[in-house]
């Protein structure tokens, strides 16, 4: 049975569907990747899972309880780290996981040992004393981490877990996820729209887009489907060649970004001359041109047709009213 | 589980205490409004003779119960309405997504708002006693009788606007338009028999009466309005806020 399950999960907000008739099963043990930009329905889904939100269509279950009907049993079961900081600043980093510890109901033995233990995992046993003001994001953020689990969740769900992070930071938190995850076996729900981090942390991943998901494998198995070969170029005329290479039988598609083409092909090295020859043929002119493997960004182009980092600019939030409702 | 909600309302009661004794500055913005009127109003008109103070009741022993009561009053409905921080800095996602019903959400806030704000009122007490208000000692149990009920009161309405704003900048709108001039009309100032009969009307229509003649009652002995009455207006007006409090919290969604 599938840990986390849904099917046909909608949300309209105001006559805006932020979340479009999504099916969802993650296994026991996996991390499971949800990848899309800025408003395509990652937060909204997470909240529905999380009981934070009625669905207004379909359902989902954790761990086999329903999250409208059952939601006691549901927030039993898991953990959540939200994209915004939810801790109390005026607290101490141990005091901000005793109180969340309390309100799971460990007893005093367990909160002691498991506070204790979290607070290692996560490097913060030295900093745990003072108040959470001061604290840096890195830290604030390997906190959050550690409330997340501090109550053995049979799932921890994590809303963007590195956004505003720096590289070196982000790459720490990467390894407490696995971590966590190889540690305690935890079943990990994590949503991103960096590439990398998908790519990097998820067994599988899902890639949403303005409330639907366009597809559901491993990242390698994603990027098999779109090709074992990239060649990207920048050229005079890209939208022509485009048109032009489209035609040709040995190309599995094309994809137009920026200035520049990305063409998805087998053997690619045996390619290259070919795309040269048919360019100059045609008089355009090609100025740059490599050879790579796949990226996630690239599978995420060829579903989508847009690149993630276009996408990814200023949120486009669901509207919510201001001051009184 | 039942115990399980007991440690929920104990866990946000504590933390409102915590919060209270670490953040000095507040505390001392909240105590020092009512001072200042205690201590330049109080000793600066304790000559004064208006019609219903009674003999031997200076101003200032006529004021001092009205401080107590504004202190308790607005340090309530802030702990109440200071859920909206809350929200506005994602903590109250981690409360709501815990195994706890939000009933004993509300009711350890309250315990705790409640706590913090007759903390509060009774070092403005002590302060009276200090500048010399004569306190009926027998009047100190019922008066404090009085302050949980008011501090209940306006937590509940605290929790009930915050549940219904999303922005925390209407709340000194609400402080400022609202509830200064409900306590001006409270009698916390100025007794109910030197208003004007419209005056009189807008004050018998304030809760805020009902909570300041009930502590000053008990405290000095010179109730406006009477003991049970005060009590019956108080405790009915507290069930509603209370249960409006609950409801509304237990609807907001994040």
């Amino acid at each position: 049975m599938a840990i986390i399950e849904a099917r046909g999960l909608t949300k309209v907000y105001d006559g805006l569907t932020a979340v479009d008739h999504i099916d969802l099963e993650v296994e026991e043990g996996e991390i499971f990747g949800f990848l899309g930009p800025n408003g395509a329905g990652k937060t909204t889904t997470i909240k529905m899972l999380t009981t934070l939100l009625r669905p207004s269509e379909g359902w989902a279950r954790i761990c086999g309880y329903d999250v409208v009907r059952q939601p006691d049993l549901v927030r039993r079961s898991i953990g959540v780290v939200f994209q915004e900081p939810a801790l109390d600043d005026q607290l101490t980093g141990r005091e901000n996981l005793d109180f969340h510890a309390r309100l799971y109901g460990l007893s005093r033995r367990e909160r002691e040992e498991r506070i204790e233990e979290v607070l290692r995992l996560v490097g913060l046993r030295d900093r745990a004393d003072e108040l959470v003001k001061s604290y840096s994001g890195g830290m604030r953020r390997r906190l959050e981490l550690a409330r997340g689990f501090v109550h053995h969740p049979k799932v921890l769900f994590l809303d963007e877990p590195t956004l505003g992070l720096d590289v070196q930071t982000r790459r720490a938190i990467w390894n407490y996820i696995m971590e966590l995850n190889r540690r305690e076996g935890i079943t990990i729900f994590l949503t991103t729209h960096y590439l990398e981090e998908a790519d990097k942390l998820s067994d599988r991943v899902a890639i949403i887009d303005r409330g639907k998901i366009l597809a559901v494998d491993s990242p390698r198995n994603l990027k098999d489907r779109i090709g074992s070969d990239v060649i990207s170029l920048t050229c005079s005329e890209p939208s022509r060649l485009g048109r032009i290479l489209e035609s040709a039988s040995w190309v599995r598609g094309v994809k137009h970004h920026g200035g520049g083409l990305s063409i998805y092909v087998e053997i690619g090295e045996e390619k290259i001359p070919e795309i040269i020859r048919m360019a100059e043929e045609n008089g355009i002119r090609i100025s740059s041109i490599t050879l790579r493997e796949p990226s996630l960004e690239d599978v995420y182009l060829s579903f989508t047709g847009r690149s993630i980092r276009e996408e990814a600019k200023p949120a486009m939030r669901h509207p919510r009213p201001r001051g009184w409702r | 589980m039942i115990s399980l909600e007991l440690q929920a309302i104990y866990v946000m009661w504590m933390r409102q205490l915590k919060r209270f004794v670490r953040v000095r500055s507040r505390l001392i913005a909240n105590l020092v409004q009512p001072f200042f009127f205690l201590a330049f109003l109080g000793l600066g008109l304790r000559p004064i003779s208006l019609p219903g103070l009674v003999e031997g009741v200076s101003y200032l022993d006529f004021l001092a119960p009205g401080m107590v009561a504004m202190s308790i009053v607005f340090a309530s409905m802030f702990a109440g309405v200071s859920i909206i921080w809350d929200r506005q800095f994602g903590f109250l996602k981690e409360i709501l997504v815990a195994p706890v019903s939000r009933l004993s959400i509300v009711v350890g806030r309250t315990l705790g708002g409640a706590t913090v704000s007759i903390i509060q009122g009774l070092i403005i007490l002590a302060l009276s006693a200090l500048l010399g208000v004569r306190l009926s000692p027998a009047g100190l149990v019922p008066g404090i009788i009085f302050m949980i009920l008011a501090a209940f009161f306006s937590v509940g309405l605290g929790i009930a606007l915050a549940s219904r704003m999303e922005d925390p900048h209407g709340f000194s709108l609400i402080m400022n338009l609202i509830m200064m001039p409900a306590i001006f009309l409270s009698t916390a100032f100025f007794p109910l028999e030197s208003m004007a009969a419209w005056l009189r009307i807008l004050a018998y229509a304030n809760p805020l009466t009902y909570i300041v003649d009930g502590i000053r009652g008990c405290l000095i002995g010179r109730f406006s309005i009477s003991p049970l009455a005060d009590l019956a207006v108080l405790l009915s007006l507290c069930t509603i806020t209370m249960a409006a409090g609950a409801y509304l919290f237990s609807r907001s969604e994040v």
